[in-house]
């Protein structure tokens, strides 16, 4: 026949009603051209070689327990949450303003966001002792100003680089028992510093191009505290007003 | 609470005072209270919708290692045309509270 066939997408036989088609079985016979390849295999329909016969499959325990009412299997679950959407005014590389928390007041740079939907976040530690961190975007003020992210690579972090490591329940003796639980103080492992410092070397050269950024992110007394809150769009872009880079937004 | 921190004081919230309870001249309702935040009145009232506030106060005991104790809520809506605004929080607020400090703070914050 022709060198491609398209494969047909609609069905022949369209719909009147649910159920009801247009077509009846002998049309549909016509229209399907089951007589064109009866002709085109000598006079019948072709056939698959029936299978060979295998062995019967083990057979099956009846039940010891038949369950007196039917119980219904619940539907699977198919469903995969999506992050969070992202503010239009969050961009990676935009210097954020946190809100709550530890670092509460601090300015930080927005790196990613994490497949948790959460922000991964970093001071940089050298610069206000914030360290790679997530934060949750309802707790956060974007500004402005943007910090140019192409000289770092995040691809190595996400949600469980910052889980907790579960702690090893050791089980106690009777003397032990008695004695205070002690905690060990977790000390950071050298890997996340190194890690830090990787990100952080490649954000200050970026920050430092930006002139008076590396003020605004660092420690500093903080000047919103004679605005009304409702101001704070406007001051937050005052102080950009400053930064010879930013682009003022809405 | 602030573990040791140096230099600046950040004030990340509002200032409001607890006017009272949503009431009409005979019935109040304390599952609502009054809320006038410092320096706002009636246009910018809508953007602190949604805000999440705390009437902080102290108590004798101690508690979780702090004799402060608070109780959490949310602006819920304007209230009438001046910048006072209702506010639902997670427990009713007691009556000592009125006139007294509310913090709103600025999340979650929508900018």
């Amino acid at each position: 026949m022709a060198p491609t066939k398209k494969e047909r997408t609609a069905s022949r036989n369209p719909s009147l009603v649910r159920g009801i088609g247009k077509f009846s079985r002998s049309k549909m016979y016509h229209k399907r051209g089951i007589w064109a390849i009866k002709a085109k295999h000598g006079g019948s329909f072709p056939r698959h070689e029936p299978k060979p016969a295998s062995a019967p499959p083990p057979a099956v325990k009846p039940p010891k327990f038949y369950p007196a009412d039917d119980v219904k299997t619940p539907i699977p679950n198919r469903r995969k949450p999506k992050p969070t959407k992202l503010r239009a005014s969050i961009t990676p590389g935009t210097v954020l303003i946190l809100l709550a928390g530890r670092f509460m007041g601090k300015r930080v740079v927005f790196l990613k966001q994490l497949p948790s939907g959460l922000l991964l976040v970093t001071g940089p530690f050298m610069i206000n002792g914030v360290p790679l961190r997530r934060v949750n975007q309802a707790y956060v003020i974007a500004t402005s100003t943007k910090v140019d992210l192409s000289g770092v690579n995040v691809d190595k972090f996400d949600d469980k680089y910052f889980t907790k490591e579960k702690k090893k329940t050791t089980k106690k003796g009777e003397g032990e028992f008695f004695e205070t639980d002690k905690e060990e103080t977790k000390a950071l492992p050298q890997e996340k510093k190194d890690d830090q410092k990787a990100v952080d070397s490649q954000l200050i050269k970026a920050i430092e191009a930006v002139e008076d950024l590396k003020a605004f992110t660092q420690p500093r007394r903080n000047k919103m505290q004679k605005t009304t809150h409702y101001q704070l769009p406007a001051v937050v872009r005052r102080y950009e007003c400053y930064l010879p880079d930013s682009t003022s937004g809405a | 609470m602030v573990k040791g921190r140096q230099g600046e004081r950040v004030r990340l919230y509002v200032r409001g005072t607890i006017l009272g309870y949503k009431r009409s001249k005979s019935n109040q309702y304390e599952n609502t209270s009054l809320v006038q935040i410092e320096g706002v009145n009636t246009k910018e009232v809508a953007w602190y919708c949604g805000k999440r506030m705390v009437y902080i106060y102290k108590a004798k005991t101690k508690t979780k290692g702090t004799r402060y104790r608070c109780i959490w809520g949310k602006v819920a809506r304007p209230h009438g045309n001046s910048g006072v605004i209702r506010a639902k929080f997670k427990s009713n607020l007691p009556p000592k509270s009125m006139g007294r400090r509310v913090r709103v703070f600025m999340y979650p914050s929508n900018i």
